[in-house]
């Protein structure tokens, strides 16, 4: 009898157990926030908008457009300012760019455009190989790589030489490495090389080396102030370092960027490259960007 | 004697049932939000939200902002950069009770409307919000669900940067099925 008894105390007891347990009842809100902090640590939180656009202002900035967007860009550089009122300094005068880019994954694009100056044709693919985060994935960078393909489709002046389309085509590379120093601020480096099928004189390399140097800082939420730079490593004579300062504005599915630069063409090898313009003398162009993005695919796992 | 011990298990079996709290929890609640202007609508998701449902009435909602999908990957980034700042405030939460929790009969199918009060922190802000819903339960399955107006002057969301494309009043439904 007395061990069914102790049996069935300690039975009791087992079975108050999980009373005794659950009598401090959980906090709930105490729980989540502990949990919600625990998770922070284990998330990797990406920089985003390093910069406003695809663009810096002449080249590329590591930014792509999103999956599944068409973004429709129109470049025009007026003439040089020092033309004078008679040119109504340079705005007589235009040189248009046209080009569409599209959004194949969110790291992943390509575009096709259209140069007047030269009568260009371009297509490029851009890849962001690493972005800045922090948290669990810490990663001090943004790198993105830029190649495209440059063709002059216009007639050849000189009969005696014609050039076939390979001549008159180039390919450029292009390494982006951009860091988001502040939700301001954000600096970004450009080495690249641009390979000529065809060069003027014998004796020119076909490879040519440059390093841009460029940034942004905000001035409020919709506008940016913007610089970019291309340093030559060999240069022709008579070719000038590519300079570009400008403003970014932002209204909704719109970016403005308004600038003013020495460099008539917009691909990078006639920005970087083929720069006749000489800042000192006047030889200045004012210039826009315009571009619109369009979502033309649905995004996956979005509704 | 031994009835006494009879009666005496029968007590301790009972007692264990008596003050039981079960938490309610999923990872993958879903917040949607709705801006309805003459100029366009935008909404957007996002279904990573942590939820969890005490039976003893609290209620907690944490997400991150940058788990909102648009539609438009740059009304996104405009979104995290310009109107809710993610980098400085990457969450948001919500801690509140079921102010009549005791209408809930959690073991029994049926939707029960409640009506909730808590801090709600969007923003860097934190409010004193009161909603109502439902909670739904079928077949042991507990599901939450309410949808609520949120004034974003009042989080501090401001500035004429927004302009005539956001609604000074977003609708948010939030949809809550527990594991």
């Amino acid at each position: 009898m007395k061990k069914i008894s102790i049996i069935a105390i300690i039975f009791c007891l087992f079975n108050a157990m999980p009373t005794i347990l659950r009598a401090q009842q959980t906090d709930l809100f105490a729980a989540a926030a502990e949990e919600s902090k625990n998770e922070d640590k284990n998330t990797t939180n990406y920089a985003i908008a390093t910069f406003k656009n695809s663009r810096l202002i002449n080249g590329h900035s590591v930014e792509t457009v999103g999956a599944g967007m068409m973004d429709f860009r129109v470049h025009h550089r007026f003439g040089f300012i020092n033309t004078g009122l008679y040119e109504l300094f340079g705005l007589d005068n235009a040189t248009t760019f046209i080009g569409f880019d599209f959004g194949i994954t969110d790291r992943f694009m390509i575009g096709v455009n259209r140069t007047g100056f030269q009568k260009q044709m371009e297509g490029f693919a851009k890849y962001k190989l690493l972005r800045q985060s922090t948290g669990k994935v810490n990663m001090p960078l943004s790198v993105t790589l830029v190649a495209a393909t440059t063709v002059k489709t216009i007639k050849d002046t000189d009969p005696t030489k014609p050039r076939t389309t390979a001549d008159k085509t180039s390919y450029t590379f292009q390494a982006l490495l951009a860091r988001k120093i502040n939700d301001k601020t954000s600096i970004q480096l450009m080495p690249t090389m641009v390979h000529y099928n065809l060069v003027p004189n014998a004796n020119d390399a076909n490879d040519r080396f440059s390093v841009g140097i460029g940034g942004r800082q905000k001035v409020s939420k919709r506008i940016s102030i913007n610089a970019e730079y291309y340093y030559q490593f060999n240069k022709w004579n008579g070719y000038k370092n590519s300079l570009a300062v400008g403003v970014d504005i932002e209204t909704g599915g719109h970016v403005f960027q308004l600038h003013f630069t020495n460099s008539t063409g917009m691909t990078a090898p006639t920005y970087i490259h083929e720069t006749t313009g000489d800042w000192g003398n006047g030889d200045i162009h004012f210039g826009f960007n315009v571009s619109r993005v369009f979502r033309i695919a649905k995004k996956k796992n979005a509704f | 004697m031994q009835k006494r011990i009879i009666v005496g298990t029968f007590l301790c079996l009972f007692s264990s049932y008596l003050s039981a709290q079960t938490i309610y929890q999923t990872k993958s609640a879903k917040v949607k939000f709705f801006s309805a202007t003459t100029v366009e609508n935008i909404e957007a998701v996002n279904n990573q939200v942590n939820a969890k449902l005490s039976t003893n009435g609290q209620m907690v909602f944490i997400l991150a902002i940058r788990g909102f999908v648009f539609k438009n990957a740059l009304m996104q980034e405009h979104f995290n950069e310009n109107y809710m700042e993610s980098d400085k405030f990457p969450k948001a939460s919500f801690f509140g009770n079921i102010t009549n929790i005791n209408t809930v009969n959690f073991s029994k199918d049926g939707s029960y409307p409640v009506s909730v009060n808590g801090d709600m922190e969007i923003h860097g802000v934190k409010q004193k919000v009161n909603a109502t819903g439902t909670i739904d339960i079928k077949n042991g399955k507990i599901a939450a669900k309410s949808i609520f107006k949120v004034t974003i002057t009042n989080f501090g969301i401001k500035g004429s940067y927004i302009g005539d494309k956001i609604a000074k009043e977003i609708e948010i439904t939030v949809q809550s099925t527990y594991e």
